[in-house]
């Protein structure tokens, strides 16, 4: 996924002069192709985080847009006073890159697994959330991003994956389906959605068939509320790579809260534990019950 | 001799405005000292009507900024337009404002609503503003903005010098050391730092509380010319800001001040850090101030 960030970031940049990328000198054998196109444009701003978002503040203030990137919570919990203060309050074109959304550097531990940036990054008004499951959304989440300007963070798993889907590209901010036509919603978001669609195929098809699933890029209050008055669920079954509380399933909390619809809402997502067993991500997601075998028992529990 | 240049070539005034003139099209000719001495009067005022805080960091920096803003700092570049200041030390909100108010940036009678409930005047400077691009209210966010602005100036080919204007209590923050560090390490010598060295922190001295000393030795050693004046000397702040400098290096000006200058019981007073006037003490103060 990170390659495909600078991927697209490289194409965006031949056409757009006022680009940046500000590293947290991390980036090795990923950021080259952008540091060699653009050596001007590219700033390593050292371990400091800190100072690099307030960096980026300030370049962006001069009429520039500037992608911050860092791994795991560096980006975001070492700078936060930085995001909100300098960069939202400010409504600057800063984009705040976090690459190792979830448990993707598993075997590194605990200190660098992202599993409450959603929660932190929603808590400040102003930014524009993007969790891009897969190349397109990924590269529709940065036009888009472009397009409207303003603060964004964008959470990137680590690795590349194929696409899900083969449906054209629509409105990113809308959430995108994934599989089934049933009428109980299973809202998903990022790298995670691969063992979504996985679990749900392991599912009894008198389940399933019960069932629509779809991948929500973007973690907008005002897209996902439409959506969901569109839908009318009784149910809302949410999964992420992310605490249970504050992250996509809050957020729907919050919209069937407020909109008044009789549903359900089940969130799937990490306990509230700091200490789990370590490994590689597929290890740490099984711990948690995040394996497709774990999601499917869970969705396989509401319908007993 | 005060330093005093023109800025604006449509108003050309050395008077201080009267209380209710305000100048929408242009920055007053103003004269340093004139302009700080109406800055602290006017300071005082505003800090005693809002009950606010912070008036003897106000009166530490007034002199530091009165000469950045009648310094015609821009015209060596053949530029009008105000310098960019970036008070990193936020909370002296009052003395900037007086200082704008002074040049004409923003109306002086905003200067009465200071603090007050929906005012445009609030208690740490706000983006939005005239002449305030950032806002500021936590300490150590200044120098790492400025110095993105410094950068983004020396890579469009820029002139324009960018003067942050930070506390000495202030060097306690991390973000200080790391910007310190960027500065150098990108030739940022358009960026120009000024240190309100006034010795006080908000429970003791800045010694007991975290010695900087020396502060010179420091940031010389992280790359930086360094130089050392007379926080309240005009003509020593300014020569120090025109000369011209072939250094590729960024700059910090460390200015030894006293906090609370120029009202003799609120100098040198951690005390005056929070402390707001009463009416007699008020009183007192511009007596003081209005001796000259």
């Amino acid at each position: 996924m990170r390659e495909i960030f600078i991927d697209e970031l490289v194409q965006l940049s031949r056409q757009e002069t006022n680009l940046f990328l500000c590293v947290g000198d991390l980036g090795f054998g990923v950021i080259e192709p952008f540091a060699e196109e653009f050596p001007e444009r590219f700033i390593n701003a050292g371990v400091a985080e800190q100072s690099m978002s307030s960096l980026a503040a300030g370049l962006a203030s001069e009429g520039n847009t500037v992608f911050t990137y860092s791994i795991a919570n560096f980006p975001t919990f070492r700078a936060l006073e930085q995001i909100r203060n300098d960069i939202a309050y400010h409504r600057f074109n800063v984009v705040i890159v976090a690459v190792g959304a979830g448990v993707a550097y598993g075997s590194l531990g605990y200190s660098h697994h992202a599993i409450e940036d959603l929660a932190v990054m929603r808590a400040i008004p102003g930014i524009g959330i993007y969790s891009p499951s897969n190349e397109r959304e990924l590269r529709a989440s940065m036009r888009r991003i472009l397009r409207e300007g303003g603060p964004a963070y964008l959470r990137l798993g680590k690795a590349t994956h194929t696409p899900s889907t083969e449906h054209e590209e629509t409105d990113i901010t809308l959430p995108r389906h994934l599989r089934g036509l049933g009428e109980k919603l299973v809202l998903t978001t990022g790298e995670i959605c691969d063992n979504v669609l996985a679990a749900v195929a392991e599912l009894p098809k008198s389940i399933s068939e019960q069932l629509s699933v779809f991948s929500v890029p973007y973690l907008g209050y005002d897209a996902l509320f439409s959506f969901l008055i569109r839908r009318n669920p009784d149910l809302v079954i949410t999964i992420e790579e992310h605490r249970r509380s504050g992250g996509l399933g809050s957020l729907l909390l919050e919209i069937v809260s407020d909109s008044g619809i009789p549903a359900r809402v089940e969130r799937l997502g990490f306990p509230e534990v700091t200490r789990y067993k370590i490994g590689s991500r597929d290890f740490i997601l099984g711990q948690v019950g995040l394996h497709p075998q774990g999601i499917s028992s869970k969705i396989e529990a509401l319908f007993v | 001799m005060s330093l005093s240049l023109s800025r604006c070539e449509k108003t050309r005034s050395n008077r201080i405005p009267a209380v209710g003139q305000t100048n929408s099209i242009g920055m007053f000719y103003m004269d340093s000292k004139e302009l700080a001495k109406f800055a602290r009067r006017k300071l005082l005022e505003m800090v005693y009507r809002a009950r606010a805080a912070h008036v003897a960091s106000s009166l530490s920096v007034v002199d530091i900024l009165a000469v950045l803003y009648a310094e015609n700092l821009s015209d060596e570049f053949g530029d009008s337009s105000p310098p960019s200041v970036i008070l990193s030390k936020g909370h002296a909100a009052a003395a900037l404002y007086s200082v704008l108010a002074g040049v004409g940036v923003i109306p002086i009678s905003w200067l009465e609503d200071y603090c007050a409930d929906g005012a445009q005047l609030t208690g740490h400077v706000t983006a939005g503003i005239p002449g305030v691009d950032f806002s500021t209210g936590s300490l150590g966010h200044g120098l790492p903005f400025g110095l993105g602005v410094a950068l983004a100036r020396k890579l469009s080919g820029d002139n324009r010098r960018v003067f942050v204007v930070m506390s000495d209590g202030e060097l306690n923050e991390g973000t200080t050391w790391e910007s310190a560090l960027q500065a150098s390490q990108f030739s940022l010598s358009n960026l120009v730092v000024l240190i309100d060295r006034n010795g006080l922190q908000s429970l003791d001295s800045t010694e007991n509380t975290l010695a900087l000393e020396p502060i010179d030795k420091k940031w010389r050693s992280f790359g930086w010319d360094t130089y050392q004046v007379d926080g309240h000397n005009h003509e020593a702040m300014g020569e120090q800001l025109m000369k011209r400098r072939e250094s590729q290096s960024p700059q910090v000006i460390i200015c030894s001040t006293v906090k609370g200058k120029g009202v003799s019981f609120m100098e040198d007073s951690v005390l005056w850090h929070y402390r707001s006037p009463n009416e007699s003490e008020f009183r007192e103060a511009i007596r003081e101030l209005s001796v000259e």
